[in-house]
């Protein structure tokens, strides 16, 4: 197995690393705003949503496992991946100028990546482990979004996931060496417009929450 | 009429290797607009050597854009802030009287400053040794035309053939990575039917090699294509990417 490792753990290794994991949380982040547009059908459809979803049993505890894992890989290869080009330049340059490649998206990755991190484990505490026994999912939410400082928040940490994604999508693609003529400006395109989806589609709805609560 | 413009430039200067090193400021007057960056600086390193002072160390050689070994970072540009030339086909016509320029050497750890803006490159070429060539057996000329390869092909090999291995990507990657040389060399050679033989030999080990000379790792920010003098592009890299996974995850090499 050490041609495993080896492979793995060289330079594009861990890009593949990055680029698997990253498509992944973008499939994830689809169903999340799939499920998370049942808010907009009232109280009782996002609740029976909820129902649902829980009642697939152990399928949600191996879909939280596998989600579990790929965080552990995209955050401990990017922590990684960080360290090491802060290393590649000990000796940094007086003047710094762009030659146009780079992007707001991509040149803060590992700064929105730790952002979000602390993010998903706030957001999870918020919603996820908290005693649902005697109140809803709808109603924890409610009440979370009636404070404004939270819809501003939320709000904020959609606008840096939209950033993340808007090079992390293509920059996947490009990674797995799928990087074509006639795809690439589609996959670039198709970057803006999830980045975009991802922003605005969630980034809505604490502030739709917030207006009807 | 010749123009001239009057600049005063902040120059990186470094005794060896070792020594710590700092910017210093000269004056550069009457410098002739049609002069390339680097005849301006032969004019500086004339007056420093006429006053008895050390002239700036910069590498060069052919001073026509294709032997690779000329280059600095300009004003925080690699090769100045002209697209698609090299420091020595830079000319000082686009620059205007009266501007201030910073030049630096080329830095990433496995780029060590030799003096000056002069900086050891060898890692490159340890890349290049640990695969960057085709193995063919001594013998007849083999017929020109015996391997049919179609122009599109021939076209992309030649494009990624174009680099002329200045480090240029490397010193413009915010991460200094290696990877659009490296591709670029891969690319070469993988293109081709002449290299597909030892394909996944050569980009296993020269990945490897480029992972220990201590390059860093490309986040896909594409300064690299921005900025390479010959405009190689990135489309390398995705090759590189594939033909890595194919030989790490499907071929015999271990």
């Amino acid at each position: 197995m050490s041609w495993f490792v080896n492979t793995l753990g060289s330079s594009i290794g861990k890009k593949l690393m990055m680029a698997i994991s990253g498509l992944s949380f973008c499939g994830f982040l689809v169903a999340h705003l799939a499920g998370n547009l049942f808010i907009y059908g009232g109280r009782d459809a996002f609740n029976s949503y909820a129902t649902h979803l829980h009642s697939l049993g152990p399928l949600v505890t191996i879909a939280e496992l596998g989600l579990l894992t790929l965080a552990l890989i995209h955050v401990l290869t990017g922590a990684t991946l960080f360290y090491e080009n802060l290393q590649s330049r000990p000796q940094r340059y007086a003047v710094n100028k762009s030659a146009g490649g780079r992007t707001i998206g991509s040149a803060t990755m590992p700064y929105t990546g730790a952002f979000l991190l602390l993010f998903v484990i706030f957001h999870l505490l918020n919603f996820h482990f908290v005693d649902k026994t005697h109140i809803t999912i709808f109603d924890i939410v409610s009440k979370s979004f009636s404070h404004p400082a939270y819809v501003v928040f939320y709000v904020l940490a959609m606008i840096i996931a939209g950033l993340h994604v808007s090079h992390g999508l293509w920059s996947a693609f490009q990674t797995l060496g799928a990087n074509h003529p006639k795809y690439m400006p589609i996959i670039m395109m198709l970057s803006l417009v999830f980045s975009l989806i991802v922003g605005i589609g969630f980034g809505f709805l604490p502030i739709y929450i917030s207006l009807i609560a | 009429m010749t123009k001239t413009i009057n600049l005063t430039l902040k120059v990186w200067r470094q005794p060896s290797t070792e020594s710590k090193g700092g910017f210093e400021t000269y004056h550069a007057s009457d410098i002739s607009t049609d002069m390339s960056f680097l005849e301006m600086l032969d004019v500086v390193n004339e007056k420093l050597t006429m006053d008895g002072k050390e002239p700036i160390a910069f590498d060069h050689d052919c001073r026509e854009g294709i032997c690779g070994q000329c280059g600095s970072v300009v004003n925080g540009r690699a090769h100045g802030p002209e697209k698609g030339t090299t420091l020595c086909q830079l000319h000082m016509r686009h620059f205007s009287d009266g501007d201030t320029i910073a030049i630096e050497p080329f830095r990433a750890r496995a780029f060590k400053v030799l003096k000056d803006l002069m900086v050891d490159r060898s890692a490159l070429d340890k890349v290049i040794q640990a695969g960057g060539y085709v193995s063919v057996n001594t013998g007849g000329t083999p017929d020109a035309n015996a391997i049919p390869i179609s122009k599109e092909i021939a076209d992309k090999a030649m494009d990624a053939a174009a680099c002329i291995g200045c480090g240029a990507c490397v010193a413009a990657c915010p991460n200094a990575s290696a990877m659009l040389f490296v591709s670029a060399k891969v690319s070469q050679l993988a293109l081709l039917p002449q290299g597909r033989p030892e394909a996944a030999r050569r980009v296993t080990a020269m990945v490897r090699t480029m992972d220990r000379m201590g390059f860093g790792n490309c986040s896909n920010e594409r300064e690299c294509e921005a900025e390479c003098p010959k405009e190689i592009s990135i489309t390398n890299i995705a090759r590189m990417n594939r033909e890595f996974f194919k030989a790490g995850f499907f071929s015999a090499v271990k």
